[in-house]
Parts: C-alpha cells; structure tokens; sequence
C-alpha cells in the first residue's frame, strides 16, 4: 500500500513537493500555504458549482451575437449558431462548436458533481479512474473558452459598414463567466480526496 | 525568517496529487521519475532545460508583442474591407454592458501569457547563469505557475481557425501576419511547458 505523507505525520506543499512537519503553516522553500488536506475543498466546488450552472442557463437562452447582412438580420444562439452551420454544410465547425461549448460544459458539471459525491459517499469506480476523469476535466475545461474568442474575433473583423456587422450578445458574458466558475470549482477540489478513499477502503477491507 | 527543514525531511518527495511519499536520492541530469500511484510527473532533469525554457519565452515574448499590431485577418465583402488586430479582437466587447468581457479576454490573450513569460525569464535567467535568484523569484514563480492555466493564447490560436472557417460563406477571408505568429508562440509555449520541471526550479530557488 502506498505510505502517504499523512501517514507519516507530514504536511506536503501542493506547489514544490517538499513535506515539513505537521503544523507547519507555510512551506519554508515556496512561501506556498500548507494542507494537508484542503478540508473546505468540496463546500468551494459546490459553491462554483452552482454559479456555472446558473451563468450557463441564460448562456444558452440569449443569443451569442447578432448578424446583420444587408437585408437579413439574425440573432443566434449556441446551438442556433452550429445547427445553423451544419445547415450550410460545414458539419466539422458545427461539431467542434457544439463540443466545445454544450458537450464539455454539460459533461464537465456531470464529472465534478460525480467526484465530489464520490469523495463524500464513496462511488462504484476506483479512485484511479475517478483521478483520470479529474485530470480530463481539469485539461479540457480551458478549451470551452473557443466560442467566446469566436465571439470575439467575429465581433471585432465583422465591421463592413451596411455589408455585414456581427455584434456580440448577452450570452457571450454569461458564457465566459460559467465556464470560469467551473475551472474555479474544478480547481477547488483537493485531489488527495479522491486517493483518501482507497486508503478507507483497504483498511475496512482486509482481503 | 525561513525555518529549515529537517535534513531527513529533504531527501522526501510527496506527490502534488495524491500525496504518495517517495524518498529521492541523488538525482542526475537526464533522471525522471513519476508518481507509481497516480503517474504525475515528480520530476524531470532534462539537460539545459533551463537555457531552453529561457530562450523559447524570450522569443514567445518578442512574437506576442510584434503579433500585437499586426492584423491576424482580414476580410472583404461587397467592396468593403476589415482587418483586426489581436488588440481588437480583445477589445471587441470595448463600450456597452459587454465591457467587463473586454477585460477577461485582453487578460486571458495578451496580459497573463505576457506575464508568465516574462516571469519565467525573471526567475530562470540567474539560475541558468549560476548565480543567486533575484529578489521576488519565488513569489514571482509561485504566480506563474498559479496563472497556467488562464494563461489561453493556445485556445485563442483554434478560436481563430474556426472563426476563419465560420467566415468563409460570408466573405473573402485572408490570414494576417499576427495569426502564424500565434501560432509559432503556442508551439514554443507547449515547448516550454514539456521542458518545465518545477521540483528542480524550487530546489535550485532553495540554494
């Protein structure tokens, strides 16, 4: 079985991997501060948790950015905007659109709210995978950022006077902010919780 | 004020992410080691690593600014053209409720990576020479490393290729100076990011 830093009565700095006595407050080498385990870790994702949730309602309800061509206005949502896309034939921007923005938005909610139920009430995967699914989240999270730079660059080059203009909308803000509460509710889980349960589990279970 | 640790306590290395405790010996250039539990990388030694990390953030660093002004597309329809600078995709939401969006953007495609860079040049450039850090190099390091990931000029670099693609049944399309220069500093960022090793950056911060 793995020997943990806990279990020899050390505190490890998350930052430079150097451990010091427990009690330590504050790491002698990085001035980074000290944990063992960061016990506000899962009231800090919930509480992210729920602000991305409540960003990406209205990110989805409120169009994205209005384009206006000479005689043809249209304001579009997230999945307005790719099936509008797929509509027109490009089928691979339409699914990296709706990947980028419902498919790793959604998912990533459904993967912190397993781990963090999973660290409290223990879960059928094993914490290996449950730490694979952890990293996944955390690399991937950045990536929903694409449809607000999107939004972005559209808005800024779209200025041909009465030819076509592209304004951004409401949604962009909402959008960008939820995908910040979830890489901030992403960041806030302590991954050592996660390998504390194999620990509970072998020691419950002597086989 | 720095508290010492023990001397036993300095050949310890516990993982970042699951808190395996590990007893290091003398480690040699070209050495790696990985955690057995969770398989986070512990350490690399890579051979002048340092002189690499230096001389591909000095370049990013020339390449972000140069790329700043220069238009990364332009666009033309009906007679009437655009070209937007890196600074005007991030000002895009500049005026109106949108501002605070502006902001996000200008820090997370400009401001943060420019940041890291030249904090990585801060705090590496004495160490490759041999010399004692300068003052503020680990508070200057510590942010840094907390800033990797809202540091997204790699997303901003596929933001734009799909903006291009989303563009092309709108408009003629051309790619600007600024957009391969992105692209160059995204590869010399991922270079940078593979030859990093921040237990080593710690322990020669500690001499």
């Amino acid at each position: 079985m793995t020997v943990t830093a806990r279990d020899k009565g050390l505190v490890a700095c998350r930052e430079c991997a150097r451990v010091w006595p427990v009690g330590h407050a504050q790491c002698g080498v990085c001035g980074n501060a000290l944990r063992s385990r960061d016990t506000q870790s899962l009231q800090k994702v919930w509480a992210w948790w729920i602000a991305g949730i409540i960003a990406y309602i209205p990110a989805n309800l409120y169009p994205m950015l209005t384009t206006r061509t000479l005689f043809h206005t249209s304001e579009d949502t997230i999945i307005a905007g790719a099936l509008d896309l797929a509509a027109h034939g490009s089928f691979g921007i339409a699914a990296i659109i709706l990947i980028a923005s419902v498919v790793i938005p959604l998912g990533k909610f459904f993967a912190i709210a397993y781990l963090a139920l999973a660290v409290r009430q223990g879960a059928r995967w094993p914490p290996g995978r449950q730490y694979v699914l952890y990293e996944v989240v955390e690399y991937i999270g950045r990536w929903s950022m694409i449809d607000v730079f999107v939004v972005a660059i559209l808005c800024s080059l779209v200025q041909l006077n009465v030819a076509a203009s592209i304004t951004p909308g409401i949604a962009a803000l909402t959008f960008a902010l939820s995908v910040i509460f979830t890489m901030l509710s992403a960041q806030s889980l302590d991954p050592r919780l996660i390998w504390d349960r194999i620990e509970t589990q072998d020691t419950k279970d002597p086989a | 004020m720095k508290d010492a640790a023990p001397p036993e306590l300095d050949t310890l290395i516990a993982c970042p992410k699951c808190d395996a405790l590990y007893r290091v010996g003398v480690v040699n250039k070209g050495d790696r080691a990985r955690c057995e539990r969770c398989h986070t990388r512990l350490f690399t030694r890579r051979r002048d690593a340092g002189l690499v990390i230096i001389t591909t953030a000095f370049a990013s660093a020339v390449l972000v600014i140069a790329a700043l002004f220069l238009p990364f597309i332009e666009i033309r329809r009906l007679g009437f053209s655009n070209a937007a600078t890196i600074v005007d995709a991030a000002l895009a939401f500049y005026g109106g409720p949108l501002f605070g969006l502006s902001l996000a953007v200008i820090a997370l495609i400009i401001a943060l990576p420019l940041t890291r860079l030249v904090l990585t040049i801060y705090t590496l450039t004495p160490l490759v020479l041999d010399r004692k850090p300068w003052p503020g190099a680990k508070r200057a390091f510590r942010f840094s490393e907390a800033m990797r990931p809202w540091s997204m000029a790699e997303i901003f670099v596929v933001g734009c290729a799909v903006s291009l693609i989303k563009l092309t049944d709108l408009a003629r399309v051309e790619i600007g100076p600024a957009f391969w220069m992105f692209v160059a500093v995204v590869v010399l960022m991922a270079v940078q990011n593979m030859v990093m090793c921040r237990w080593s950056v710690w322990k020669a911060l500690d001499r």
